[in-house]
C-alpha cells in the first residue's frame, strides 16, 4: 500500500475528501484553523506558565505551593478529567457509527465529568479564599489563580460546548455538519487535557516535592 | 445604574479637549444626519453592515483606517505644536492632556491606523492573488472587522466621555497600575486593544488557512505572488504574538481591578514582566505590518519595472527569516532593564541579524528595477522614496542593536525618529502605494497621478523635515514625550519639525484630494479592461470592479506570474469550467458580535456590570445562534456570472489574447 492511498484518520473518520478539484473542503479547513487556533491558544497558556514561573517565588510572606496544595483533591481531578477525556473519544467513536443514543450518554458522561473537575476546582478555590488564600496577597497566588482559573475557564466554555453538541444531536442528528463540530469540540476537550497535564506537573507538583 | 460614569466625565477640564469631544460628536451627529437625509440607513445596512464578501470588508478596513489616520495626525500636530509653543513656557496642554494626545496618536496609529490598513489590504486582494473567490471564512472575516471597529469607536468616544490613557501607548506599569493612574483612560487602553486584538487574531487565523487551502489549482508555495508569502508569514506572527498582549491586557485589567499582583510594585509582583510580554508581541508586530508593506513594494516595482521580481527565492526566505527572528529581539525595546550582558548581547546581535534579510529584500527591488522598463507611475514613486528614506531607519535600528549606544538614545527622540523612520516610509508609504494600486480593482477607475505624486511629495518632505531634527534633538538629549521643553537653544529644530508636520498635512490633504478629483473624473479614468497597470498577477485577469464572486471560472496558476508570462505569448489563462457559484450569504451576526463587544468594553470601563454582562451574553448567544445554521450559501446562476461580466475574457469564452 503506497502512502498516498493511506487515509488520513481525519478523512476516514468524517468521511471528509482532499484534493478534490472544484470542492471547497470547508470542514477540513475549519478543523486547520480550529488547529491554528489551539496553537494561538497553546501560546496564552504558555505566557501564563512563564508568568507563573516568574512570580512562583513572590510570596510576599503570604503562603506558597505547598501550603495550598491538597493533592488527594488535585489527583482526583486529574483523574476526572483523564477519564472525560477517554469518554469522549467513546462519544466521537459511537457518533461515527451512527449510535446516536449511545453518543447522547457517554456525552451526558463526558460533561459529568468535566463538570466534576469544575465543581473540585471550586471549592478548592473556595477553601483557599476562606483561608485568606486570595489572588490579592501576593503576586504568586495572583499568577496561581490565573492560570489555573483560565484554564477552569475553559473548562466552563467547554462544557457549553457540550451542551450546545447535545441539543445538535438531538433537534439535527448526527449530520456532517455536526460530526465536523464534533470533532472540533473534541480537539478542544482534549487540548484542556493536555493543559491540564502540564499545570499538574509545573504548578501542583513541584509544591508537593517541597 | 451608571456605574462611576457622571457628568463629570465630561472634558471640561480644557478647552482643547471640549473642542475635540465636540468634533468627535458632531462627526458622529453629521453621519447620522447624512444616513438619515440621503435615506442610506437601508443601503448601509444591506451593502456594509451585513456584508461578508472579502472585498467590501476590506474597503471598510480602509475607510477605517483613513478616518484614524486622520484623528492620529491631529494628535501628532498636536504635539509638535506643544513642544514648539513649550519652550521655556508651559504650552497650550496642560501636562495631563499632552500625555493623552501622545498615548491616543501611537495607540491609533499602530492598532487602528497599521493594522487595519494591513487587514484591508491583505482582506481586498489575497483572494484574488489566489484565485479565490472569498477567504475560507467570509463569516468570520466580518467579526473581525466588527471587533475591529469597536475597538476604534472606544478609543473615539474616550475624547467625549472620560478620558484616554496617559500612560503612552505601551502602558507600562505600575504607572498604568490603579495606583497611579484610578481613573478609565487606560481601561479605555486596555479594553480598545483587547477588542480589536480578538479580532486581528481572528483575520490571522482566517488568512493562514486561506492561503494555505484556497490556493488556484496549480499554485504551489513558491508560486505564490510575493505579497501572498508576506501575509502568510504575517498570519504566522498575528496567531503566535496576539495572545501575548491578550494575556497582558488581561493580567493588567485584574490589577486594575481586583487587585491581583501581577504587575505591582510590592507584594510579590514584577512590572518588568509587563514589558517582557508587551514586546513579545510588540517587535513581531512590527514586522508583522512591514512585511506585507514589502509584498506590496514587492509587487509595484515588478509591475512598473517590467520584470519578475528579482531573486524571488531569496525574496521567500528573507520574508520567512524575518518571520522567526522577529519573535526573537524583543529585548531590545528594554536594554536598560538591568539584564546581564550576556542576555543583552544575544539581542542586540539577533536585532542585527534581522537588518540583513531586510538589506537582501532592498538588493532585491534595485535589481528588479535595474534594466527594467521602469514607469514612474504613483505607486513607483512611494517605492523608491521608500527605499531611500528606509535605509536610514534601518541604520538607525541597528544602532539602536548596539547595546552601549542604546543605553544612552533609550527613551529620546532619537528613537522616537527611528521608529517613524521605519513605520512612515517602511509600512505608509507601503500601504498608500497598495490602496493606489489596487483602487481600480475596488472601484473600476484609477487615482489621479498628479494628485498622487504630490501627496508623496508632502509626505516624503514633510517626513524628512519632521524627523531629523528629531534626531539630532535626540542626540542633544531631548527625552522623548516631554511637555515642557527646557533648553531654548532647541527651538529652531522644534520649529523645523512643526514646519514639517504641516508639510505632513499637505501630504494627507492632497491623498483626499486624489479621491475627490478621481471621483469626479472617474469616467475618463474609468478601467475597462480589468488590467490598467499590465500587472503580472491574478487580479488583473478578471474585471475591474472585481465581481462578487470574483473569477467565474478558476485559472490554473501552474507558473509564477503566469498572467504577464500568458500575455507576453499571448495566450489567455487556462480556466476551469463554468458552473453556479456557492457564494456565502449576508449577516447581521457580525456587526452584531462588534456591538455586544463595545457594550462589554465600554460597561467595564464604567463598572456598569449589567452592560457588560449583556454585551458577554450577546456575544455567546450569537456564536450559539450561527453554529445552529448549516446552509449559510446561496447560488450564482451561470446566467448571472455572464450577465455580471459580459465578454470579459475570465468568462473564458475566448480562445486567445487576454487584455494587453
Amino acid at each position: 500500500m503506497s502512502i498516498d492511498s493511506v487515509p488520513t484518520i481525519h478523512e476516514d473518520l468524517f468521511g471528509f475528501k482532499h484534493n478534490e478539484p472544484d470542492k471547497i473542503d470547508i470542514h477540513g479547513e475549519r478543523a486547520l484553523a480550529f488547529w491554528f487556533y489551539l496553537m494561538s491558544d497553546a501560546m496564552i497558556f504558555a505566557i501564563l506558565f512563564a508568568n507563573f514561573g516568574i512570580l512562583v517565588h513572590g510570596t510576599a510572606g503570604g503562603p506558597d505551593m505547598s501550603e495550598i496544595l491538597n493533592m488527594p483533591r488535585v489527583a482526583l481531578q486529574t483523574a476526572l478529567l483523564l477519564l472525560s477525556s477517554l469518554t469522549f473519544g467513546l462519544v466521537t467513536i459511537s457518533a461515527l457509527s451512527k449510535n446516536r443514543n449511545v453518543a447522547i450518554i457517554w456525552l451526558c458522561v463526558t460533561f459529568a465529568l468535566g463538570a466534576g473537575f469544575l465543581i473540585l476546582e471550586i471549592g478548592e478555590f473556595s477553601e483557599m479564599v476562606a483561608e485568606g488564600a486570595t489572588p490579592q496577597v501576593s503576586g504568586f497566588l495572583s499568577a496561581f489563580y490565573v492560570l489555573v482559573g483560565t484554564h477552569g475557564l475553559h473548562m466552563v466554555f467547554g462544557l457549553g460546548m457540550l451542551t450546545v453538541m447535545l441539543i445538535q444531536f438531538l433537534t439535527k442528528g448526527l449530520t456532517l455538519p455536526v460530526l465536523s463540530r464534533l470533532y472540533r469540540v473534541g480537539l478542544f476537550w482534549h487540548f484542556l487535557d493536555l493543559i491540564w497535564v502540564a499545570i499538574f506537573s509545573y504548578v501542583y507538583l513541584p509544591g508537593a516535592l517541597n | 445604574m451608571f456605574g462611576r460614569l457622571t457628568w463629570e466625565a465630561i472634558p471640561t477640564y480644557s478647552a482643547v479637549a471640549l473642542s475635540g469631544a465636540a468634533v468627535t460628536v458632531l462627526g458622529a451627529v453629521a453621519i447620522v444626519v447624512i444616513l438619515t437625509y440621503f435615506k442610506l440607513w437601508k443601503w448601509l445596512y444591506v451593502n456594509w453592515l451585513t456584508t461578508v464578501d472579502h472585498k467590501k470588508i476590506g474597503v471598510m478596513y480602509i475607510i477605517l483606517a483613513f478616518i484614524m489616520l486622520l484623528r492620529g495626525f491631529a494628535d501628532g500636530i498636536m504635539m509638535r505644536a506643544q513642544q514648539m509653543m513649550a519652550i521655556d513656557g508651559v504650552g497650550y496642554l496642560t501636562h495631563d492632556h499632552f500625555q493623552q494626545v501622545f498615548t491616543a496618536h501611537g495607540t491609533i496609529m499602530i492598532f487602528f491606523v497599521a493594522t487595519p490598513f494591513f487587514s484591508g489590504l491583505a482582506n481586498f486582494i489575497l483572494p484574488q492573488q489566489l484565485g479565490s473567490r472569498d477567504v475560507a471564512f467570509p463569516f468570520m472575516n466580518a467579526v473581525s472587522f466588527w471587533l475591529t471597529a469597536a475597538g476604534a469607536v472606544l478609543v473615539l468616544i474616550s475624547l467625549a466621555i472620560g478620558e484616554f490613557s496617559t500612560a503612552g501607548w505601551t502602558g507600562y506599569p505600575p504607572y498604568s497600575g490603579v495606583g497611579r493612574s484610578p481613573g478609565v483612560g487606560v481601561d479605555y487602553w486596555i479594553w480598545s486593544l483587547f477588542i480589536s486584538g480578538w479580532g486581528t487574531t481572528l483575520t490571522g487565523i482566517n488568512f493562514a488557512v486561506t492561503i494555505t487551502r484556497r490556493r488556484a489549482p496549480g499554485m504551489t508555495l513558491m508560486k505564490m505572488p510575493i505579497f501572498v508569502w508576506t501575509v502568510l508569514c504575517s498570519s504566522i506572527i498575528i496567531m503566535f504574538a496576539f495572545p501575548a498582549l491578550t494575556v497582558d491586557l488581561v493580567l493588567l485589567m485584574g490589577d486594575r481591578l481586583l487587585g491581583t499582583h501581577f504587575f505591582t510594585a510590592e507584594d510579590g509582583g514584577n512590572f518588568m514582566n509587563f514589558a517582557n510580554i508587551f514586546w513579545m508581541w510588540g517587535h513581531p508586530e512590527v514586522y508583522l505590518l512591514v512585511l506585507p508593506a514589502f509584498g506590496i513594494y514587492s509587487e509595484v516595482v515588478a509591475t512598473f519595472s517590467g520584470k519578475p521580481i528579482f531573486g524571488y527565492k531569496t525574496m521567500v526566505q528573507a520574508t520567512v527569516i524575518i518571520t522567526v527572528v522577529s519573535m526573537m529581539v524583543w529585548l531590545h525595546h528594554f536594554f536598560t532593564m538591568g539584564s546581564s550582558a550576556t542576555v543583552n548581547a544575544i539581542f542586540g546581535i539577533a536585532t542585527m541579524i534581522i537588518g540583513i534579510p531586510t538589506g537582501m529584500k532592498i538588493f532585491n527591488w534595485l535589481f528588479t528595477m535595474y534594466r527594467g522598463k521602469v514607469r514612474m507611475h504613483s505607486t513607483m514613486y512611494w517605492a523608491i522614496g521608500f527605499m531611500v528614506l528606509f535605509m536610514i531607519g534601518g541604520a538607525t535600528g541597528v544602532m539602536h542593536a548596539i547595546v552601549p549606544l542604546d543605553y544612552n538614545l533609550h527613551n529620546t527622540t532619537f528613537l522616537v525618529a527611528h521608529f517613524h523612520n521605519v513605520l512612515i516610509p517602511g509600512v505608509l508609504f507601503g500601504y498608500i502605494a497598495g490602496y493606489q494600486y489596487w483602487f481600480p480593482k475596488a472601484f473600476g477607475f484609477t487615482l489621479d497621478e498628479r494628485w498622487g505624486k504630490l501627496s508623496f511629495w508632502g509626505w516624503a518632505i514633510g517626513f524628512t523635515l519632521v524627523f531629523t531634527p528629531l534626531y539630532i534633538l535626540g542626540l542633544m538629549g531631548l527625552p522623548r514625550r516631554t511637555a515642557v521643553i527646557l533648553d531654548s537653544g532647541m527651538a529652531p529644530l522644534l520649529y523645523v519639525s512643526f514646519i514639517g508636520a504641516l508639510v505632513v498635512f499637505f501630504g494627507i490633504f492632497a491623498l483626499g484630494m486624489q479621491l475627490y478629483v478621481s471621483i469626479k473624473n472617474r469616467n475618463k479614468l474609468r478601467d475597462t479592461t480589468g488590467d490598467p497597470w499590465d500587472g503580472r498577477t491574478l487580479e488583473w485577469s478578471i474585471p475591474s470592479p472585481t465581481p462578487e464572486f470574483n473569477f467565474a471560472r478558476v485559472p490554473v496558476a501552474d507558473e509564477l506570474d503566469i498572467y504577464a508570462n500568458r500575455k507576453r505569448n499571448g495566450k489567455s489563462l487556462t480556466w476551469g469550467e463554468l458552473s453556479d457559484i456557492e457564494m456565502p450569504n449576508d449577516t447581521i451576526c457580525g456587526f452584531l458580535i462588534g456591538a455586544f463587544s463595545f457594550l462589554l468594553g465600554f460597561g467595564f470601563i464604567w463598572w456598569m456590570w449589567w452592560m457588560a454582562f449583556i454585551g458577554f451574553v450577546g456575544i455567546i448567544g450569537v456564536i450559539i445562534f450561527r453554529s445552529f445554521i448549516d446552509h449559510a450559501e446561496h447560488e450564482v446562476s451561470v446566467d448571472e456570472i455572464r450577465e455580471a461580466l459580459g465578454a470579459h475574457p475570465s468568462l473564458g469564452e475566448q480562445t486567445a489574447g487576454g487584455v494587453a
